[in-house]
């Protein structure tokens, strides 16, 4: 026989969903531990090569010499803003595109095709072309993170422009709006979800860009110090920079995360 | 003379390989403050007719007057509804009702009042800054309405603005809209495929054949029925009689025609 009241019940149910969340949290923070706890083990004791693979310890000195030294914060700071940049640009400039490929149906059906192919092609493949042409530097770099999500977001943010129910079309359509205002008031809002869900996948893409363009030119930034520790057998400065990549490319991951919970409030 | 005049309008739906008519020879008139209810099978190109009125699709023969002129030189303010809400739901209640005055680069502080004084007017007050997720389907569809009346239409199009409703919402909505059209003696245009439906609110009901569209019978409704609101009307006696003469002649075209689709069958009687 069950006696709980109401509210008895509510607050297993919450009791339950703390105890899982707590419990998904400690295997997580297991298997981080054990994975480097396991690496140092392994380094230490020679099962892997610690030349090469490095180790937990040795990498974190790494980090604190070039942290206190203040050069690992100039490299942090290049590729940071690399990224970001070529992200906003890529993005920005790929929304525009599909913007005025939805401007004009006929246009779109010209340009199909050539974005066809310029989605199909490796952009990265495009790097020595870009170096080149714009000189190296910060801005072919910056230009390697944009090229690789433009197209892609084009094509993703133009689809979905097209696949806005056309219902709210008709009833703008109703009160004579113009196509321009069809746009602002119903295509563009009703796709933000979609747009959001290409930023996610633009965030590593411009990663992927920027690392590139760093091995190709520069003699700053993580890509950077990836190739020189390559050059000169550092291994833990490779993954020194390999780690913070990761760290920082999560946190823009988040902070997209938390923008769209802001944006999507009312979405659906 | 007559509001709104379709002269042996028609229209074909063109793809790649196929086209089909959608509507052959419509001809009707309305006559201003009139509700006139067009009831059909699906697919018999109710809804197209709206459409085309509303200028949102182009008819590809016959000629359409809004008050001896044509349709395209006359500029006709309408106000359509569709069988759902379609509030944007990114918009707050107010901004939603005010979307037409928007458009039409109306942002007066006397409009605002008007849509709050409106919304009032169907059951919605205190809900302005509320988005249309915290709404039920029949408040949201009360909204719809809102939107529509604001902007002071001419003509009101209302394509089965009730089937995404249940049944106790729309009758109850039913009640008000037929009240608030009267009430600013309105033409009105409904679309349904519900025989209650039609008998209830229209003053005239124009039965449609399917494939291709065409009106196929006119029945006026009689004086009693028009001027009862639509839940006193589903009780009179001629609405029986007016619902058995339309049922009759909907099967005989059903039977008549050879497509084996199945008609839709009023949902209730």
């Amino acid at each position: 026989m069950k006696h709980e009241s109401d509210h008895q019940l509510f607050e297993n149910y919450q009791r339950n969903l703390k105890r899982e969340k707590k419990f998904v949290l400690v295997l997580q923070l297991i298997i981080l531990v054990s994975f480097f706890g396991f690496w140092e083990l392994a380094s230490s004791m020679y099962w892997i090569d610690p030349l090469i693979f490095s180790s937990p310890s040795e990498i974190y000195s790494v980090l604190l010499d070039k942290f206190s030294d203040g050069s690992m914060l100039t490299h942090l700071q290049v590729t940071l803003f690399e990224t970001v940049l070529g992200f906003l640009i890529g993005t920005i400039l790929g929304i525009i595109m599909a913007t005025v490929l939805w401007s004009s149906e006929r246009l779109s059906n010209i340009m199909d095709p050539y974005l066809v192919v310029m989605n199909a092609m490796p952009k990265v493949a495009l790097g020595p072309i870009i170096i080149v042409a714009i000189g190296p530097g910060y801005l072919s770099i910056i230009t390697m993170g944009a090229i690789i999500s433009v197209v892609i977001t084009t094509l993703v943010v133009y689809s979905a422009f097209r696949e806005v129910d056309p219902n709210y079309v008709k009833v703008l359509k109703s009160f004579k709006a113009s196509r321009g205002q069809i746009f602002k008031e119903a295509v563009f809002p009703a796709t933000i979800p979609a747009m959001i869900s290409t930023l996610k996948v633009n965030v590593g893409l411009s990663w992927v860009g920027v690392v590139v363009g760093e091995f190709l030119v520069s003699n700053e930034g993580l890509g950077y110090l990836i190739v020189y520790g390559f050059q000169v057998f550092d291994f833990s400065l490779v993954m020194s920079s390999l780690i913070l990549i990761s760290i920082f490319a999560a946190v823009m991951y988040k902070i997209i995360e938390r923008i769209e919970t802001f944006l999507i409030k009312h979405t659906k | 003379m007559s509001f709104l005049t379709l002269d042996h309008v028609s229209h074909h739906y063109f793809s790649k390989k196929n086209f089909t008519k959608a509507l052959d020879d419509i001809t009707f008139s309305i006559k201003e403050g009139e509700f006139v209810a067009l009831l059909g099978p699906s697919g018999c190109g109710k809804s197209t007719i709206l459409s085309i009125i509303a200028g949102i699709i182009e008819h590809t023969a016959g000629e359409i007057y809004v008050n001896d002129q044509p349709l395209q030189q006359a500029e006709l303010d309408i106000g359509y509804m569709l069988q759902q809400d379609y509030l944007f739901p990114w918009k707050s209640i107010i901004d939603n009702v005010l979307i037409g005055p928007k458009i039409s680069h109306d942002q007066s502080e006397e409009t605002k009042k008007n849509a709050v004084d409106l919304l009032n007017q169907v059951g919605l007050s205190g809900i302005t800054e509320d988005y249309p997720d915290s709404l039920s389907g029949g408040m949201r569809q009360r909204v719809a309405l809102v939107r529509t009346l604001i902007t002071n239409p001419k003509i009101l199009l209302l394509d089965e603005p009730f089937s995404a409703l249940d049944y106790q919402t729309r009758l109850k909505l039913e009640d008000l809209v037929w009240e608030l059209l009267g009430l600013y003696s309105k033409t009105s245009i409904l679309v349904t495929h519900d025989i209650g439906e039609a008998i209830a609110m229209s003053d005239r009901i124009l039965l449609m054949d399917a494939n291709p569209g065409s009106i196929a019978k006119t029945f006026e409704v009689p004086v009693e029925l028009r001027n009862e609101k639509p839940f006193l009307v589903r009780r009179h006696p001629k609405y029986q009689i007016l619902f058995d003469k339309i049922w009759e002649k909907l099967n005989k075209n059903e039977a008549n025609s050879l497509q084996h689709e199945v008609v839709e069958s009023p949902n209730e009687t």
